[in-house]
């Protein structure tokens, strides 16, 4: 592998990037994915983490019986939100239903939830 | 060429003795560890069970805003997103910062109400909230359905960051400047000692220092309880979920405040929605960071039906992760009852995130130089003491 080829091609990680992550310290599959941001686009690391374990392996940072892939999220490949909309119905009425509006000015109570 | 910060690891020598011992190493943590190098010599430690960016810090959504319905609130925000704007070049990271506003939508008659009263308020306080008309909102973001939209209130100084940079920002600038910050590694038991605490470590090692911080949110029940110490927060498990990246095409964050479903998109082109299910309970003390298919069906439902055009969308991937409870809505951050020694900060209600950049000044200002900011007063972890505690804040939106 060559500095400049890409590891992630989703979202444009090279091995030069990967290298410097390693170099300030980063070990493990899980923290690399979370500096560079390889293996969060399309693919979910579906192409890209056992180059980069390959990598690792490479230059040391880890053995093959230790290494870990970070958590797999779902869904297992992409979904429309059309499609999840469309469970709503599946997981009864009550999904659907919009709880009333929130914590009125007179001090009722919010629910435990929060918006960023 | 400057030297490489490096980040934290499992490898990094411990001191016997510090003068202030941080456990954990999230975004308040680290905020604070950074402040601490920078207006003291006191050394620093940091302690993280896991690896950085693994906790709540890392699974947020990113969202800075200052449209509260408390002034504390508002004012606590201002602070935080003036220090965003300079952070980038300060902590030498990107931090996809952008300032592309937050919209709220109200529905109801109770939360035209509110919209008023809060753009009163930021008017008074000098944040720039404007109401507008559904019609003006979908100017704002062409796309949406606004039928049964009374009002909607702008503030085009809110906006969004990448959490993960955030956290690797501070730690390098932190570790730079002699924190000394160890991964994998947790403060499974504290005790007094002389004036300070003694902490024993999940490595076997201990570690004394004058002052303890417990950083660690919806995990900090675990530290307080093996000192006999019961306080009222809680964890919350919320669920969030990100989408194939697309140009952009959405300015601001969109928070419909019937539902409670926001999404906005991030500068790395993705949508990032979130909405709290209904029906969902929290078990206890105990952090759940499962996912569910009922949180994407009943996302999926709210925001088609607020954005149809995104039912094209595709969902890349989803997770979960905890916010940090506390029973009026304000964070518990000071000295803890009877232990003046631990230091909380603690209790964020799902707003830590955001509020950490001036919390992280506030509270090394304190320990540094026992400089009390107002909001202290109010966030004393002492006030459950006397049984039932004020609610301010109305913003707290599911």
């Amino acid at each position: 592998m060559t500095q400049r080829m890409f590891i992630c091609r989703c979202e444009d990680v090279t091995v030069a990037e990967v290298d410097h992550a390693i170099g300030i310290g980063l070990e493990s599959v899980e923290e690399i994915k979370r500096y560079t941001g390889l293996g969060t686009g399309p693919c979910q690391g579906k192409e890209c983490t056992v180059a980069l374990v390959h990598l690792l392996l490479d230059r040391g940072r880890i053995t093959a019986s230790a290494v870990q892939p970070f958590t797999a999220r779902p869904p297992a490949e992409p979904v429309t939100l059309a499609e999840l909309a469309s469970l709503a119905e599946l997981t009864g009425p009550a999904e659907l239903a919009a709880p009333a509006e929130l914590a009125s000015p007179a001090g009722e109570a919010p629910p435990s939830g929060a918006t960023p | 060429m400057s030297p490489r910060p490096t980040l934290g690891s499992r490898g990094v020598a411990l001191p016997a003795a510090c003068d202030v011992a941080i456990v954990g190493g999230g975004v308040m943590g680290l905020a604070t560890a950074y402040h601490l190098s920078q207006v003291s010599r006191l050394r620093v430690v940091v302690l993280e069970r896991s690896y950085l960016v693994s906790g709540a810090s890392g699974r947020n959504g990113g969202g800075v805003r200052m449209q509260w319905g408390d002034e504390g609130n508002v004012r606590i925000m201002m602070e935080s997103i003036e220090i965003c704007r300079g952070l980038t070049q300060e902590l030498g990271i990107n931090l996809w910062f952008r300032q592309g506003g937050y919209l709220f939508v109200a529905r109801t008659e109770a939360g035209e109400a509110r919209l008023i009263r809060n753009a009163e308020l930021h008017r008074a306080i000098g944040a720039p909230t404007r109401l507008m008309s559904a019609e003006e909102a979908r100017e704002l973001v062409p796309d949406l359905e606004v039928s049964g939209i009374r009002l909607a209130a702008f503030n085009a100084e809110d906006g969004v960051v990448f959490p993960w940079p955030f956290v690797w920002g501070y730690a390098g600038q932190a570790i730079r400047r002699g924190v000394v910050v160890r991964t994998h590694t947790a403060a499974i038991a504290a005790e007094p000692d002389g004036s300070g605490m003694r902490l024993r470590l999940s490595t076997g090692e201990h570690l004394r220092a004058q002052i303890v911080v417990n950083a660690t949110g919806a995990w900090s029940h675990d530290l307080n309880r093996s000192l006999g110490i019961a306080l009222p927060n809680r964890p919350h498990r919320h669920e969030i979920l990100s989408t194939e990246p697309l140009k952009p095409f959405l300015n601001p964050l969109v928070v419909d405040l019937q539902s409670g479903l926001y999404f906005s998109q991030s500068t790395r082109g993705e949508v990032v929605a979130g909405i709290t299910v209904p029906g969902g309970h929290d078990d206890g003390t105990v952090v759940d960071q499962r996912s569910s298919l009922r949180f994407l069906a009943h996302l999926g439902a709210n925001l088609v039906a607020l954005m149809p055009r995104l039912g094209a969308l595709k969902v890349l991937r989803q997770w979960a992760g905890p916010y940090d409870v506390s029973p009026d809505g304000e964070a518990i951050v000071g000295p803890t009852p009877g232990i003046p020694a631990l230091l909380q900060v603690c209790g964020f209600t799902g707003h830590g995130f955001m509020m950490a950049p001036a919390v992280g000044r506030i509270l090394a200002n304190y320990i540094a130089h026992q400089q009390r900011h107002p909001m202290l007063e109010r966030w004393d972890p002492a006030r459950f003491a006397g049984g039932a505690t004020l609610r301010r804040e109305d913003m707290i939106i599911g």
